[in-house]
């Protein structure tokens, strides 16, 4: 049977990861190649880096980067931030991602979805959204969270799917930072809606909230940054807290 | 031992690379005929779509030189679909090796599969040291139905070929450079074959 998987999300600036101070028997926590081998030894099902360096310079940094994680790490890895163009995802490819994931620049410009599918196929494009409620609507926001739009949350989830990518990232801006669980309503109606599998994102602060994604927010996957790094809880507790509530994972 | 990635233009394949340097071989990219030729074993990949990766592959004459290999050949994920007889995907013909006609998930499943899931009914000694519900990686909107060829069965939506098998050629339809201990013991057993 296919598993729920459990993602750890690193933040990656001019190649070093940001968060994770707490890991003291980690050599250099600040080494996301170090810090992404430890999170697949304790059973992490993949991993997102995410680049919030700004200039081109850095960009180099993070092919650089992508490479020596591909070297190192035996579980599929994705890499976003500030990606924008075909060139750029060929580059994160050629040097060892599994996927890429897209987030504004695939607001402004939709065409580069299916551009980038035709070229490199579904299986490896992740478009990541982020949505806020205003005045009782899902509105996406670009920029990580920070802009706010026009566009409607599940028409864009809609259409990011009919242009082709083989999966979406949804992070709720209202949960993100809470702790208090995922957005499991807006997640279910995603789910339901559509045909690719929906990571979870945003609000995970202890056990059951993952429980309860995957349960009542059929989601098909769970990402979460601050509960994994400043180690809450260990993944490998967190599944087999999530195999005794009847949840596939692989363990 | 002289192992070559068969490169033919598409996507990540840098991670098999790396995967059989942590196992403490090297591989070469190529494809050139005479690499491939001269290889003790050849890793057939593939990434993206079907009928483009046919194209490119009878573009380089790649089509007739794979069916013709006697060394063991292993096709992973898109190059093991490509290595049956046809693919529903840009309805492309195949390389005609397994016997068995690749087709696409219905929509009562999620398209694509993407994640962990488990190999059962083993039969090869590709899976040699593996045990029975062993967890892989795949990400796959096309599947191999279950025929004589299979050597090991995953379940999504209905019971599909996980890996065929047939004389020197294998093919996974996941990803064992990407399926952690596992995987890594896969890809050892068919470089040790």
């Amino acid at each position: 049977m296919l598993t729920k998987r459990i993602i750890p999300c690193l933040d990656i600036k001019d190649g070093r990861t940001v968060k994770g101070i707490n890991f003291l028997d980690l050599r250099d926590a600040g080494d996301p190649v170090e810090l992404a081998k430890f999170y697949a030894e304790e059973g992490a099902d993949e991993l997102v880096f995410l680049d919030i360096s700004a200039t081109e310079e850095k960009r180099k940094t993070l092919a650089e980067l992508v490479y020596h994680v591909a070297e190192k790490v035996n579980i599929p890895f994705t890499v976003g931030g500030g990606i924008s163009s075909v060139e750029d995802v060929d580059v994160l490819l050629q040097n060892g991602a599994d996927k890429v994931s897209i987030n504004s620049s695939a607001v402004k410009n939709p065409q580069l979805i299916n551009d980038l599918v035709a070229k490199f196929g579904s299986q490896c494009i992740v478009v990541a959204i982020d949505a806020k409620r205003i005045n009782g609507e899902w509105k996406v926001h670009l920029v990580g969270g920070k802009v706010p739009t026009e566009i409607e949350l599940f028409a864009w989830a809609r259409e990011v799917e009919e242009r082709g990518a083989g999966e979406i990232l949804f992070t709720s801006m209202d949960h993100d930072g809470t702790k208090n669980g995922f957005a499991n309503k807006a997640l279910a109606r995603m789910s339901k809606e559509r045909n690719i599998p929906v990571i979870a994102s945003g609000g995970a602060g202890k056990m059951q909230h993952f429980t309860d994604t995957f349960v009542e927010g059929k989601a098909d996957a769970a990402l979460a940054a601050s509960v994994f790094h400043f180690k809450e809880m260990k993944i490998e507790d967190l599944k087999k807290e999530l195999e005794r509530c009847g949840i596939p994972v692989r363990l | 031992m002289k192992i070559v990635i068969i490169n033919y233009g598409a996507g990540n394949i840098q991670s098999i690379r790396f995967a059989i340097q942590r196992l403490g071989y090297e591989a070469i990219l190529s494809n050139d005929p005479k690499d491939i030729q001269a290889a003790d074993k050849v890793i057939f990949p593939g990434v993206g779509e079907a009928s483009s990766a046919m194209k490119k592959l009878r573009a380089s004459g790649l089509d007739n030189l794979i069916p013709n290999l006697k060394q063991p050949v292993l096709g992973i994920c898109l190059g093991m679909q490509l290595m049956c007889n046809s693919s529903e995907e840009g309805s492309t013909e195949g390389l005609g090796i397994f016997d068995v006609d690749v087709v696409r998930f219905s929509n009562r499943v999620k398209v694509p599969q993407i994640g962990w899931n488990e190999i059962s009914n083993l039969k090869s000694d590709l899976f040699k040291g593996i045990g029975e519900k062993e967890y892989i990686y795949l990400v796959h909107s096309y599947y191999a139905p279950i025929c004589n060829d299979t050597i090991a069965v995953s379940e999504y939506e209905l019971n599909y070929s996980a890996a065929l098998g047939r004389a020197n050629f294998y093919g996974t339809q996941f990803h064992p450079e990407k399926s952690s201990d596992g995987g890594e013991r896969i890809l050892q057993n068919f470089l040790e074959m």
